[in-house]
Formats: C-alpha cells, sequence, structure tokens
C-alpha cells in the first residue's frame, strides 16, 4: 500500500497507539492479540518440530526433549503457554463481539480486564503444572 | 450504480470483494481451534516421553484430533499473519516476499506434520 497507480495515498488500519492517542486497555489488548498471534505462529514450528522428531524415533526426539528442557526451552514454552492462553480468551472476546455482544464500551472494558486477570491466573497455573509434573531433564 | 468512472475505481484499488472468504475462514478455524486446544493442552501433560507420545499419536482418535489441529493452526497462523503484513510492511517487495515465505512455510510445515502423524499412525 505504499503508493497506488494513482499517487493517491489513503490510510488503511492506521497504527494509532504512540503518537495519536494515549494507551488504552482496549488497544494494548488489541495489539497484543496480534503479537501472541505471532508468537504462537512461532510456537506452531515448534509444534511441528515435536511431531517430525516424534515420528523420526528416539535419537531425534532426545534433541527436542533437551531442547524443551533446557532454560531457553522452557521460558520459549511458557511464553508460548502464555501467548496460547491469552490469545484463546481475547479470541472467544473477538467471537462475542463478531455474534454482537459486549459492543458497549464498558462491556468490552469488562471483558478486557477479565482476559488480564484469567491470562494471568491460568498461564501461572498451566506453566507450574508443567515444570511440576515433567519432572527432571 | 456508481458514478465513478470505471478507471479511477481501478487506479484507487478498491475492493477485490473477496475479504469476506477470509474473514469467515479465520473465523471458522478460530472456532475449531478452541476445543482443540484445550484437549491437546491437557493431553500434554502425559506426553513428556518419546513412548508415551507414540503411544497417543499411534492410537487412531488422537491422531485424527491432532491432524485437525495441525490444519487448523497453519490455515488459521496464515490467514492472521497475512493480514499483520498487510498492516504493517509498507515496502512493497518485502510485502510480496514475506506473503509468498508464510503461505509456502504455513503449507510445508503443516504437511511435514500431517505426513509424521501418518507415519506414526503406521508404525514406520
Amino acid at each position: 500500500m505504499s503508493s497506488s497507480p494513482s499517487g493517491s495515498k489513503r490510510p488503511l488500519s492506521p497504527f494509532m497507539i504512540g503518537p495519536y492517542y494515549r494507551p488504552q486497555l482496549t488497544s494494548t489488548l488489541s495489539i497484543l492479540h496480534r503479537i501472541t498471534g505471532v508468537a504462537l505462529s512461532a510456537g506452531a514450528l515448534g509444534f511441528a518440530w515435536w511431531l517430525l522428531a516424534t515420528a523420526a524415533g528416539p535419537h531425534q526426539h532426545v534433541v527436542f526433549d533437551n531442547f524443551i528442557r533446557s532454560l531457553p526451552g522452557t521460558v520459549l514454552l511458557l511464553l508460548v503457554v502464555f501467548s496460547l492462553v491469552y490469545h484463546w480468551l481475547n479470541g472467544l472476546r473477538h467471537l462475542l463481539w463478531d455474534a454482537g455482544w459486549g459492543l458497549e464500551i464498558p462491556r468490552a472494558y469488562a471483558t478486557g480486564w477479565v482476559v488480564v486477570a484469567l491470562s494471568g491466573v491460568l498461564t501461572a497455573g498451566i506453566g507450574w503444572a508443567m515444570i511440576a509434573t515433567r519432572g527432571a531433564a | 450504480m456508481s458514478l465513478r468512472h470505471p478507471l479511477a475505481r481501478v487506479r484507487g484499488l478498491g475492493s477485490a470483494k473477496e475479504g469476506t472468504g477470509h474473514w469467515v475462514a479465520q473465523r471458522i478455524t478460530a472456532v475449531a481451534l478452541m476445543p482443540l486446544a484445550v484437549w491437546f493442552l491437557v493431553c500434554a501433560f502425559g506426553l513428556g516421553s518419546y513412548a508415551d507420545a507414540r503411544a497417543f499419536l499411534a492410537q487412531p482418535l488422537n491422531a485424527v484430533l491432532t491432524a485437525a489441529l495441525v490444519f487448523c493452526i497453519f490455515h488459521h497462523a496464515q490467514l492472521g499473519l497475512q493480514v499483520v503484513i498487510e498492516d504493517y510492511v509498507h515496502l512493497r517487495w518485502l510485502e510480496i516476499v514475506l506473503q509468498v515465505v508464510v503461505k509456502f512455510t504455513a503449507f510445508l510445515a503443516g504437511l511435514a506434520s500431517l505426513l509424521a502423524i501418518v507415519r506414526i499412525v503406521l508404525g514406520t
């Protein structure tokens, strides 16, 4: 959309956070939905790696296993868990909007805070359960 | 009837009339992913070892649901990444390169994942 043949420069989905608007809960959660979506796309490649390693055999699987149990692997796994929890909850919020429910400003803020609170609680709970159940490397 | 000259409409790069299909597909895959993601997350707690993972994926029902999960994940991901690139990458050649890279990567990773599941089910 840099320039159309006629030379007109019409804005498409202008990025308004920052110089034009102060950050609000609604706009911050909106951009976080996209950021976690991009993160989950990277996480999807990790999921594909797990499937391919499991199909390839024990020697390839242990390479994946060592990575996911390492410190960088654990940090990435927790980031993917947070992204999944947040994107799932906020995605439900989006689907409800698409159905015409919850578009009023007070309700949009209320559901936004619910998503923030539940994301924190569920990420902490799932993250703790994962580390607790997988045992020592 | 539009009062605009057809040439003006073309030069203005108006609607390609394909947006609705993209919008609907993104939401249908989202609805499918909601239960599939919860199901897999719950199952993932029992998939720590190689033997557990093989045994889980060898079960026909688990294999089908995991294959559906793979399809929905990569379809949904490439639909979403397409819009992110459209909105934020304003260098035209880079936008096109990224769009093609995303489509190819999503297709290949999805295909490889599905074939991996088939290999496990067949026990090869």
